[in-house]
């Protein structure tokens, strides 16, 4: 088997069929070019072959790049050369005299996409599995097979930047909208309408179609408007990347090279900018926490879970809501709930989300039908009985949580799996009063549930391996990158977010303002200020979180701080009332003003200026540290776990790589002398956790090797 | 005139549910054929737990046809989660479609063509389809293949105002023009059906159902179902009037003849929308997927006589024949749903199964038919109280026969009904003991 089969057809067309014999994707990788130029030498040289179709043996069309490969440069001249190769390669395609045509089902992404670029034209099937999609920017990198050269030039400056600064994914439809396919045909028989496509482009009886622009289009492609574009997009990337990111900025700077010096000039910037890009530290924690992720979706050692027939979620409200619709597509859910009222608002937002999906294109409204009629509203809780899992998403509550359970046990077969949906209630003591305690575990969600890609799967000492395996499996077809962790107080995520959220507290009893410390944590890298974030979750949930287990750690000097239960006492309860740390009555271009009015419980009116780089180390080293203790206590079974779950689930900064790549990137020793310095002054809590003391005795990292 | 014993291998009826049954214009007021059939379909398939694999045949009864949907059972049934595999067809024989459909199912279960089908039946009259004139479409058809848009207007020349006028459909007899409730009228008066009978008749209905209700025997043949739009969940029929009084039902006008009629709105089946679903089987098919078969289809009639003087009687002359062919009399059936149409119309098919005359001259028989005992008919209300979505009545007549049979313990079952054109419909089920 080779990885590029060539057809010679008798009409002279060549089939180019890319068909990796080592896996179950197309990956662009130098075995791949070398072989790829072989065969493109051959249609070149063929006097028989008048021109070439492109297309994929496998379920999609090509999946991107070797990206381990980009894991492992350490000089720029690496990637540069790899970039280069690649170039090479795309402009035999695209310089070639024999039209090429790139036949496209399934995904295209990044290197699949500049691929279908290098064509003199391209052929989508109009199918919701084909995306095209050019996300290197996600993972700290830039499209280096041409892409910000190709794409602009093709589509247009306007709309080609969105789509290399974002990563967004476009479906057929919006490809032939964006011109950045030339027309759409049915997946059946598309290598044969590809074949007549490429031999009419020779005889010169079909044309590449290319969109119209519009005049202000073509003028912003000129100067003086185009430097304009420039610096709008320039602008608009540091206002969200807070300048930490500097993938985005390095695409913007080829696209702009490539017009103002032509596209040479513009592939070499590419060469240079992603052997820069590959090399540094904020595109290894993006790539490591990819690959993490990838890893994560592969089936665990051990037995097989049980196949989930039917879901039942306890608690309509919008956390079951949200669990039922990502679950939908995978089996019939009965919610249950004890009112009509609260059911029929479950049933709206499902709809509303599957509205979505038609509106995107992602799924047609006979589908919608189809899935919503999945979804049974219940009062009874005779209607579980035939679920295979249950998850409760009722109040926090632990009796509520204890009763749910028992009830829901008196009517489902034992084989059914109970998951508790709580973010700090400890599992074993949800599961006391179990009649199968083995078949508890917790399936800890985040809000709002289908955005949120992380899922903490919580296992107490007793719970079965059968019982873990059913819920991840189920959680990884729900598309969530699931961890497993270990019971206990806040279990992983919650409890290093909790120490990160106290610090807020006591920056502002120490005379911080509110913004200056959620501006010093988004400008450390986290996408939502921590005490923002408070508002967001509630006041009450923060208060209820810190009663539930703030004194566990008391004696590391982890005391929480008796503001949250005062303010909710007051009556404040976050974003959900409108009054919380921050005012929502006079909302002002998306920027919400302080609420002062909560100073009177962090000693006053009076705030003082406080070094913002000194704040955001105090919070993050909190974390950082609680993530050290949790990987040595067990409750997460490695680095990699503590740092997905960290990133995915409270948003610490990806570039970052997660907690113990940060640490990793720091030196476990520098974080050490930093943290005692904090300790000395602040007190005990910020003293190293021995599991971090000993990793920087030994001049170790985290992720092995030195 | 097809009846007899049924045919083939045991045919079982495994459970039947329906939607709510609620006045057109309330609940479902959005909701098209399709999205009723959908839920009451999801609904069978959860309540029941049965794998959908196992469903090998889909007919669903509609009566006003949705021109999107007019294989309703098809679309309905890939909606619903059925396979694609899962053949599904829609049939309309007026009001006795659902019970048609289940007889189509029924056939092809008891031959052994399928082990397992679904039947019932779907209808909106929320949104009876309103159509153009004949001239207006006509032009409109003639303007798709115009040349040029001049050439577009130039083919409505000679529209009139009076074409413009949208086309509401009647609820009449095509051959007779007469509609169901002309031609009830007409049958009160030709058998002397008085006002106080009917209004005593409906009376009783409305609060059968309502006990019915209170008590839950209806809310256990309901499946509830999520509206979109305003995403309330509708568990309960609406246009049971439990609280009616005699006097209320005395106040009412004639609704179809008004100087000398007896029929009104009250003691007239009322515009209905829902649906209905029965899951059959073949009983050893029931048995070995550990399903229980709760009644055996014992025999069949479905019968038609002269849609202007006989257009209602289709249970007088059904009735008999079903049970003819299942060797028993009337008075061993202890459950009997039939389908109240018209107060008038009930009230008539008594009389005439308890006359020796029609006995003698219609059915050529020598004995009247039987009085039906009024504790065993309609025990839950019937299509006066509950409603009467046309296609879908079918399929609650069956699931509520089986399901009294089973409560009251009564060895026989029997389910009649009338529709337009003169069709008649009954169906003998015998309980099968678990």
């Amino acid at each position: 088997m080779k990885a590029v089969n060539l057809e010679k057809r008798l009409d002279g067309v060549a089939v180019l069929t890319l068909d990796n014999p080592d896996g179950p994707h197309n990956i662009l990788s130098r075995d791949l070019f070398a072989e790829f130029r072989r065969v493109l030498e051959e249609v070149r040289t063929d006097p028989h072959v008048k021109a070439a179709v492109l297309i994929s043996g496998k379920r999609d069309f090509l999946a991107g790049a070797d990206i381990k490969s980009f894991f492992a440069m350490k000089e720029p001249s690496e990637g540069e050369s790899l970039s280069r190769e690649g170039h090479a390669l795309l402009d035999l395609i695209a310089e070639s005299p024999k039209p090429f045509v790139a036949a496209i089902h399934g995904q295209a992404l990044g290197g699949g996409v500049e691929l279908a670029l290098a064509c003199h034209y391209r052929l989508a099937t109009d199918d919701p599995a084909t995306v095209l999609a050019l996300p290197e920017v996600t993972l700290g990198v830039l499209p280096a097979g041409g892409g910000t050269q190709r794409l602009p030039r093709l589509v247009g400056l306007a709309p080609a930047l969105p789509l290399l600064l974002t990563g967004q994914r476009v479906r057929a439809r919006k490809a032939l909208r964006l011109g950045l396919v030339d027309a759409l045909t049915s997946p059946g028989g598309l290598r044969e309408t590809a074949a007549q496509a490429a031999r009419r482009l020779a005889e010169g009886t079909l044309k590449p179609r290319r969109r119209r622009r519009r005049l202000l289009e073509r003028l912003m492609e000129r100067p003086p408007l185009r430097g304009l574009v420039f610096r709008q997009a320039r602008k608009g990337v540091l206002a969200k990347t807070r300048g930490l990111y500097p993938a985005p900025l390095a695409i913007l700077e080829c696209v702009r090279e490539g017009y103002e010096k032509g596209p040479r000039a513009g592939f070499r910037r590419e060469e240079v900018l992603f052997g820069e890009l590959c090399a540094s530290e904020a595109c290894k924690g993006l790539l490591g926490l990819a690959l993490a992720m990838i890893e994560l979706k592969k089936p665990l050692p051990g037995p097989e879970g049980r196949k989930v027939g039917t879901l039942g979620v306890l608690g309509g409200g919008f956390m079951g809501a949200g669990i039922a619709s990502v679950s939908l597509k995978l089996c019939p859910v009965v919610v249950k709930d004890v009112s009509d009222a609260v059911l029929g608002k479950c049933a709206r937002t499902v709809w509303e989300g599957l509205s979505k999906q038609v509106k995107s294109g992602a799924l047609n409204r006979f589908e919608r039908d189809r899935l919503f009629a999945r979804l049974h509203p219940a009062l009874d809780y005779g209607d579980l009985k035939r679920a295979d899992l249950v998850v409760e998403a009722v109040f926090e509550d632990l009796e509520l949580k204890r009763r749910v359970l028992e009830e829901t046990e008196a009517v489902v077969s034992p084989e059914c799996v109970f998951a508790s949906n709580t973010s700090a209630l400890p599992i074993a003591s949800i599961a006391e009063r179990a009649r199968i305690p083995e078949r508890v575990l917790g399936m800890h969600y985040f809000s709002p549930v289908p955005r949120m890609p992380l899922l903490e799967i919580v296992v107490t000492p007793r719970t079965s391996p059968e019982a873990l395996a059913t819920a991840r499996a189920f959680g990884v077809a729900q598309g969530k990158t699931c961890i497993v962790v270990k019971d206990g107080p806040g279990f992983y995520t919650t409890r290093i977010l909790s120490p990160f959220l106290n610090e807020a507290m006591v920056l502002l009893e120490e005379g911080a303002a509110v913004e200056a410390v959620d501006r010093a944590l988004k400008d450390f890298g986290y996408p939502v200020g921590p005490v923002a974030l408070i508002d967001e979750v509630g006041i009450d949930v923060g208060a209820h979180v810190a009663r539930e287990f703030g004194d566990a750690y008391a004696s590391r000097g982890l005391s929480s701080s008796k503001a949250l239960p005062a303010l909710f006492e007051a009556g404040y309860h976050g974003r959900k009332n409108g009054k919380g740390f921050y005012r929502y009555d006079r909302r002002r271009r998306g920027r919400k003003p302080v609420n002062r009015e909560v100073y009177a419980f962090f000693g006053g009116p009076r705030r003082k200026e406080m070094p913002a780089e000194e704040m955001a180390e105090r919070l993050a080293f909190l974390m950082v540290n609680e993530a050290v203790w949790c990987l040595q206590e067990g409750v997460i079974s490695s680095p990699r776990d503590g740092d997905v779950g960290a990133i995915l689930g409270l948003g610490f900064p990806p570039f970052r790589g997660g907690p113990f790549r940060f640490l990793d990137t720091l030196g476990a020793g520098e974080a050490v002398r930093r943290m005692e310095g904090y300790a000395e002054r602040l007190g005990p809590r910020f003293r190293p956790a021995p599991l971090l003391l000993e990793t920087a005795r030994k001049g170790e990292r985290f992720y092995g090797g030195s | 005139m097809a009846s007899g014993r049924f045919p083939g291998r045991p045919v079982v009826v495994v459970d039947g549910c329906r939607t709510p049954f609620v006045r057109s214009g309330t609940d479902f007021a959005d909701l098209s054929a399709y999205d009723l059939a959908r839920s009451a379909l999801s609904g069978l398939l959860h309540r029941t737990g049965l794998d959908p694999r196992e469903i090998g045949l889909l007919v669903l009864g509609c009566v006003i046809q949705d021109a999107d949907t007019s294989n309703v059972a098809r679309e309905a049934g890939l909606a619903a989660g059925l396979p694609p595999a899962c053949p599904a067809f829609t049939v309309t024989v007026a009001c006795v479609s659902a019970n048609v459909a289940f007889l189509n199912a029924a056939h092809a279960v008891a031959s052994g063509q399928v082990d397992g089908a679904i039947a019932g039946g779907t209808e909106t009259l929320s949104d009876a389809p309103i159509r153009l004139s004949r001239a207006l479409r006509k032009r409109l058809m003639a303007a798709q293949k115009a040349r040029g848009p001049l050439d577009r207007i130039r083919r409505f020349a000679g529209t009139r105002l009076r074409d413009l006028r949208p086309q509401i459909p009647a609820i009449a007899d095509f051959s007779t023009g007469l509609t169901m409730g002309q031609n009830g009228e007409r049958l009160a008066k030709r058998l002397g059906v008085t006002r106080e009978e009917q209004d005593a008749y409906a009376l009783a209905s409305h609060h059968k159902a309502a006990r019915a209700q209170r008590d839950g025997k209806l809310g256990a043949q309901i499946v509830p179902v999520t509206v979109p739009g305003s995403f309330r969940i509708v568990r309960e029929d609406n246009g049971i009037r439990g609280d009616s009084t005699p006097e209320k039902m005395a106040s009412l006008k004639p609704a179809f003849d008004k100087t000398f009629g007896t029929l009104t709105a009250a003691n007239s089946s009322y515009l209905t929308d829902g649906a209905s679903a029965v899951l059959l089987m073949a009983e050893e098919k029931a048995r070995a997927l550990g399903m229980r078969p709760r009644a055996r289809l014992v025999s069949s009639a479905l019968t038609a006589m002269d849609p202007l003087d006989e257009l209602l009687l289709g249970p007088a002359f059904a009735v008999p024949k079903a049970l003819e062919a299942a060797g028993i009399g009337l008075e061993e059936v202890g459950v009997v749903e039939i389908h109240e149409a018209f107060a008038a119309q009930m009230v008539a098919n008594l009389k005439l199964l308890e006359s020796e005359a029609f006995a003698r001259e219609r059915l050529g028989r020598t004995s009247a038919v039987g009085k039906v005992a009024p504790e065993r008919l309609n025990a839950w209300g019937g299509s006066l109280s509950i409603g009467h979505p046309f296609g879908a009545t079918g399929g609650r007549l069956i699931a509520t026969c089986v399901q009294r049979m089973e409560e009251e313990g009564a060895r026989y079952g029997l389910v009649a009904a009338c529709a337009a054109g003169a069709i008649g419909n009954a169906l003998v089920f015998e309980r099968v003991e678990p």
